[in-house]
């Protein structure tokens, strides 16, 4: 049982890295003008909410697992991208808007949160291979 | 200091300027040299104007419609194709414009013996109003002589199908999809890309025929004159830049400059420019056929495939040619400092020759430059050259130490000067400003740009740049030539600004290459001289306009097409609006910007979209009536968007009928957003203009808006709310049409909220502009009308530019990082205008990423690549070059206070939509009170009591109060909504000088208006009244009082004001008769009547759009207004100016 929590939150984490990846490549493709914000934006935007539910699952799984401490380590991350998902203003397109993108240094920013993620996501990866590990050797 | 390049709206004073002795003299010193067609490439100066546009280059021309045609009927030359007319009797009926034996039947179906679906039992059984009640007027308006009878109804009106019923929307697409089939439409959006090399056979020009424009001399002249005798008449709508006339600041200065009035005559009246002007568009616009294969085979083999790749901007694209190319050798290390004086060593014989002798130029020095040929002999001894160079240094250091002194804010009460301000100059070297940019096109808040990031927040001044770039120009040198040289790294134009290492290299100001001059480059067709590449007209003027080649398009150039979307709900028709557009429209009608394949289109709408169709062929226009505004689609793809020309008197048939075919309408729903899914379809194919009326919020279909304003918080002191949009369909609409190349223009007249936040979306990142008219009624409202009117017009015949790109590059190490004004920012630092006009201006915020320690100027670039009205693919290059200084007290002598606060505006506008409207006031007072305590820290030694500012900031905190008292971000003062997002909208956009105005009005006293230092334009002598602070003590009883600030003027009539005064000017016997609602200063044949007439139409006439003039007693409902604008003065919920320099102190000295 313990191991299939992890396996599957070892999955689910992959995904999310893989997700981090994207946002990371997409975004450098945007700031070397490879593509417009236009379709930088709405590729992005597109992978906003399968974020979340990765997200949302794996914390969900911590809590129902009761794994106390990956849950509250997920806990901030998943509280920030529900924030940031519900705090975009109705007048934008997304989380990501093609017509404030490049203002503000905006794009920094994106990419900076980008990289936080894929730095949190390989750490969790690595807990939960470890977990897996020890639950799989317990049994 | 007069500009170079004179860039102001075309008054024959500004004609002053050295451009165009620049151009007469050359000739006279260099040999005359004809040219006959050694070099493969043609240049003269021309006028922006001249008729060089009707020339229409056939392998270039959009053939929208698939199959090559004639130039002739481009896009329109489906003719009613036969097989339309014999499809008919096939296709739906309703489509084809009924016979009239068909009868009309009030109550229901129109022709009921042609419709197979019979349309009355559905409006009776679905409870629908019957049709003649949606469109009375077709057989009930009496005023119309063609209703007289009902069929000879001037347009056909066919519904659809009424919306409700559900079983009818499944059958009518059936009936309606087949008709395109059986237009035979060809494929829409079929550009087929120019194929580069088809052209170079048919049209290379003979020799002989570039002769004509380079071979007379005079020909060089840009001269207003040549279109009123040469241009077609097409090229009228240009005429509006002449009308522009001189900006107050720069005409007053001219006397002190001292420049002669005669030498402003020769450009004015100059025969053989008229003479030769049409052999030279003929000339150009050959050649420009001719550059575009010739360069397409030289430089790029491949047609680009976006516009990012088009106007340049990749570092990509150039990588492989540089590599390719043979690494000249530079014998300095490529960021080498340049020493001022040293790159411009033989600098520009002819201003030498015009200027005065006391800004002359130093001798040359040769330091990594060979001198080459010169013609000129130096005009001044050694000892002239010391001793003015001397001047010019010591000028200098008076200048700076004047900007510098320390002005005590709380002592100095008259801090306003009497004068316009002019921007401050910079540290330049004065032949590196003379070349510079005109302030009025390109101006930076800092004239000395800090040397690090560091020093700048030392400063606490924000840096940016502001631009007006399609601004009216009377003088601009156009240049065809085969090759653009620009850098080939960072794709930089070549400018004024760089640096000539010897007669073959070039080195780019902004990245530091050492690029080849290419061969025709040597050649200077101005002189007819070869080996002078830095005399070539590129390099003499900041401001000049290429004629691009076939590398600057991705699709053949677009033809003009507008598309008009009018309200014609029943809150519409109240306010009359609908008649005086149409009014304008068709006076204006054979001005509108274009050439023979300009192609128009109108679109009305309420809860249903009308259609119009105007194919030529008809005997009247026809009206379809699109009622399912949930699915929408175009009915007759063809024949909506006709050609101006061939179908001009339907169009004007139709624009004499549209106001009255609505005068009984019922409808109060309006579908705003289904007619803009509407006009998006029609228009999507070409690009274009749409323009869109509306006068209340929109209630049915897609994009439909609640109205969120709380009339009770207008006044409110607490946070506003609803700043951003309520929705994002305008957004996604506006980001659609932008790439599609469509702008959308909104004009708003509404007496009601109308969430301005939203509707705004689709202009601003369309690159559109917004046009407000508070309670506009044809009626209650004269004022408004005629400002409706009059904007209308300037609209429609303004100049305008189509598929546009701007990128703004600048010197290695600076950034931008933020940008303000209406357009879609599509990459890093490419701006996509669809429609570019010459009323927008933009706000650039910058940041220095790497130390400018190693130059010791900086560049900043903007080039602007449009499509003319005429079809022509232009790039339009503003090259601006700041010195770089290493002291905080040369940041502060060199702050460009208006365009620091103009700025800052922009900025707060953002905070307030991000953030909120206290946050931006908040931010705002922090601006001066960091930049005034960073000032007192760093370059002043008084002590702390004393608040002091350096003299070229000593208006900023006045600036900054005006700023908050202004409708945008003031608090405590009713402001409606839509109002308050009007004037954040108008900070975002306007030019400076007009901004400027709206913030901080000027006022004027103009009950004895002065003689001296009176301007004189044309034959008219405009007297100059001293500006004076906007306070009510300056105010009195016995005088009248001008105040100006941009879109309003309020001229206020004291109680005792001389009855002399009011009877000549006013026409009223005393004060007591003046009317409240007085609006207009009559035409009084007295000598006081046309001094202050000319004095005010001379301020309207400075402007683009009318300012409206309220008279203003004491008890007139306007009075408020008045006094809110005086800004010194406390109000109940602002401070006063003084009061405000206390609080400044006080967190200050926190």
């Amino acid at each position: 049982m313990e191991a299939l929590v992890f396996i599957l939150s070892l999955v689910d984490c992959c995904t999310l890295i893989f997700m981090a990846v994207y946002f990371i490549i997409t975004l450098s493709d945007l700031e070397c003008d490879y593509i417009n914000a236009r379709a930088c934006c709405s590729k992005l935007n597109k992978w906003i909410v399968p974020e979340l539910v990765a997200l949302g699952f794996v914390t969900l799984l911590m809590l129902v697992s009761m794994h106390w401490f990956i849950f509250l380590l997920n806990l901030p991350i998943t509280a920030w991208n529900i924030y940031r998902y519900l705090a975009v203003p109705c007048g934008n397109v997304g989380v990501f808007d093609p017509t404030e993108i490049h203002n503000r240094g905006q794009l920094k920013t994106h990419m900076k949160e980008a990289m936080i993620k894929l730095g949190f996501h390989l750490l969790c990866f690595f807990i939960y291979l470890y977990s897996m590990i020890l639950a799989l050797i317990n049994d | 200091m007069q500009q170079p390049l004179s860039t102001g709206h075309g008054a024959p004073l500004q004609n002053s300027s050295t451009a165009p002795e620049h151009h007469q003299q050359m000739p006279n010193k260099a040999p005359l040299v004809p040219m006959a067609g050694q070099y493969d490439f043609n240049y003269y100066q021309n006028n922006y104007q001249a008729p060089v546009h009707n020339i229409i280059r056939p392998p270039l021309c959009p053939t929208s419609l698939g199959a090559p045609q004639g130039p002739g009927q481009m896009y329109t030359a489906l003719p009613l194709n036969p097989n339309l007319t014999s499809a008919r009797p096939q296709l739906d009926p309703t489509f084809v414009s009924a016979p009239p034996q068909g009868g009309y039947v009030p109550s229901g179906g129109h022709y009921p013996g042609q419709v197979p679906y019979n349309v009355p039992s559905q409006s009776t059984t679905q409870g629908i109003p019957p049709h003649s009640s949606s469109y009375p007027g077709f057989s009930y308006h009496p005023a119309m002589p063609a209703f007289n009878t009902h069929y000879n109804a001037p347009l056909t009106s066919q519904t659809f199908h009424p919306p409700t019923s559900q079983p009818l929307v499944g059958v009518l697409p059936s009936h309606v999809k087949p008709l395109p089939e059986t237009v035979q439409r060809p494929a829409q959006g079929s550009f087929q890309p120019y194929p580069a090399g088809n052209t170079t056979a048919s049209w290379h020009p003979s020799p002989g025929a570039s002769m004509p424009a380079p071979t007379n001399p005079t020909a060089a002249v840009s001269s207003t004159n040549s279109q009123t005798s040469a241009g077609p008449p097409l090229s009228m709508p240009h005429n509006i830049n002449q009308s522009y006339l001189p900006d107050r600041a720069k005409v007053a200065t001219l006397p002190v400059v001292g420049a002669p009035l005669a030498r402003q005559q020769p450009p004015l009246a100059d025969p053989p420019v008229s003479t030769s002007a049409s052999p030279a568009s003929a000339s150009r616009a050959q050649e420009g056929v001719d550059s575009s294969s010739s360069s397409s085979s030289s430089t790029n083999t491949s047609l680009p495939n976006n516009y990012d790749a088009l106007e340049g901007g990749s570092y990509q694209d150039s990588a492989p040619s540089a590599t390719t190319a043979p690494a000249p050798s530079d014998p300095h290390p490529l960021k080498s400092t340049k020493p001022f004086g040293y790159a411009y060593p033989t600098l520009q014989p002819a201003y030498q020759n015009v200027a005065a002798s006391s800004q002359s130029v130093g001798p040359p020095t040769g330091q990594g430059y060979s001198p080459g040929p010169q013609h000129f002999a130096q005009p001044f001894s050694s000892v002239n050259q010391l001793s003015s160079t001397m001047e010019g240094l010591t000028f200098r250091n008076n200048r700076k130490a004047e900007a510098l002194r320390q002005v005590s804010l709380l002592q100095e009460r008259n801090i306003l000067p009497p004068v316009p301000i002019l921007s401050p100059q910079s540290n330049l070297s004065p032949e590196l400003k003379k070349l510079n940019c005109s302030p009025d096109l390109f101006r930076c808040t800092l004239m000395n740009i800090p040397q690090t990031q560091t020093l700048l927040n030392k400063a606490k001044l924000p840096l940016g740049l502001l631009l007006h770039p399609f601004r009216d120009l009377t003088h601009l040198p156009v240049i065809t030539s085969s090759t653009i040289v620009r850098c080939r790294t960072c794709r930089t134009y070549i400018n004024p600004f760089v640096s000539f290492l010897d007669q073959r290299r070039w080195k780019c100001n902004l990245c530091y290459r050492v690029n080849d001059v290419p061969e025709e480059f040597m050649y200077n067709p101005l002189t007819r001289s070869y080996g002078e590449p830095h005399k070539r007209p590129e390099v003499q003027t900041a401001t000049v306009e290429f004629i691009a080649s076939s590398d600057y398009m991705l699709r053949p150039p677009q033809p003009a097409v507008y598309l008009f979307v009018f309200d014609v709900s029943h809150n519409a028709v109240e306010s009359g609006y609908l008649n005086i557009c149409c009014q304008s429209l068709l006076e204006n009608f054979d001005k509108l910007p274009g050439d023979s394949r300009t192609r128009i289109g109108f679109i009305t709408f309420d809860s249903t979209v009308h259609f119009f169709n105007l194919q030529e062929g008809l005997s009247q226009p026809q009206m379809l009536i699109v009622s399912d505004i949930e699915d929408i689609f175009i009915p007759t793809p063809d024949s909506l968007m006709v050609n101006l020309h061939e179908s001009k008197e339907l169009i004007k048939d139709l624009l004499k009928v549209l106001p009255t075919m609505f005068t009984s309408t019922r409808e109060t729903h309006s579908a705003l957003g289904p007619a803009l899914q509407a006009a998006f379809k029609l228009m999507s194919a070409t690009g274009g203009r749409i323009s869109v009326f509306q006068t209340q919020l929109p209630s049915i279909g897609v994009g439909r808006l609640l109205s969120r304003e709380d009339p009770n918080q207008r006044s409110t002191t607490k946070g506003v709310q609803h700043l951003a949009p309520a929705t994002d369909f305008y957004k996604k609409f506006a980001l659609d049409c932008s790439g599609q190349q469509v702008a959308v223009d909104l004009f708003l007249l509404s007496g009601q909220y109308t969430d301005m936040a939203s509707l705004a979306c689709m202009s601003k990142y369309s690159a559109g502009s917004v046009f407000y008219y508070p309670s506009f009624h044809h009626i209650h409202n004269p004022a408004q009308v005629e400002k409706f009117q009059k904007d209308l017009k300037r609209y429609l015949i303004r100049k305008i530019g189509f598929e546009a790109v701007m990128r703004i590059r600048c010197t290695k190490g600076l950034s931008i990082h933020t940008f303000h004004g209406n357009f879609f920012v599509r990459s890093t630092d490419l701006l996509s205008l669809a429609n570019i006009n010459p009323d927008s201006g933009f706000t650039v915020q910058m940041s220095i990423e790497e130390s400018l320690v190693d130059t010791s100027i900086v560049c900043f670039q903007a080039a602007l690549l449009y499509t003319s009205s005429k079809g022509e693919r232009r790039i339009r290059v503003h090259t601006l070059c700041l010195p770089v200084v290493n002291s905080v007290a040369d940041v502060y002598a060199g702050a460009d206070v208006q365009a620091i606060t103009c700025l800052l505006a922009t900025m707060a506008v953002d905070r307030s939509v991000s953030s909120s409207l206290s946050d931006a006031r908040d931010a705002l007072v922090n601006a001066v009170v960091d930049s005034l305590s960073a000032y007192r820290s760093t370059v002043s030694n008084l002590q702390r009591s004393v608040l002091v500012a350096p003299n070229s900031l000593r208006l900023f905190p006045l600036y900054i109060l005006a700023l908050l008292k202004q409708q945008a971000f003031r608090t405590g003062t009713s402001t409606r909504l839509d109002e308050r997002v009007f004037a954040m909208c108008e900070m975002k956009t306007q030019p400076l000088i007009h901004l400027m105005l709206t913030i901080h009005p000027n006022l004027y006293r103009i009950d004895n208006l002065p003689d001296e230092g009176s301007i004189t334009v044309g034959d008219k002598a405009i007297p100059q009244p001293p500006v004076m602070q906007l306070s009510a003590e300056k105010l009195s009883k016995e005088g009248a009082f001008l105040m100006d600030c941009g879109s309003v003027m309020y001229l206020w009539i004291g109680k005792n004001c001389s009855s002399n005064f009011i009877s000549e000017v006013l026409g009223f016997p005393n004060h007591a008769s003046i009317p409240q609602n007085m609006t207009q200063l009559p035409e009084l044949n007295t000598v006081l009547s046309q001094r202050t007439s000319s004095f005010v139409s001379w301020l309207r006439d400075s402007r683009p759009f009318l300012s409206i003039l309220y008279i203003v007693k004491d008890d007139s409902p306007m009075r408020a207004n008045f006094f809110q604008r005086l800004v010194e003065d406390r109000s109940e919920s602002a401070l006063s100016y003084y009061e405000f320099l206390l609080h400044i102190q006080q967190q200050i000295s926190k």
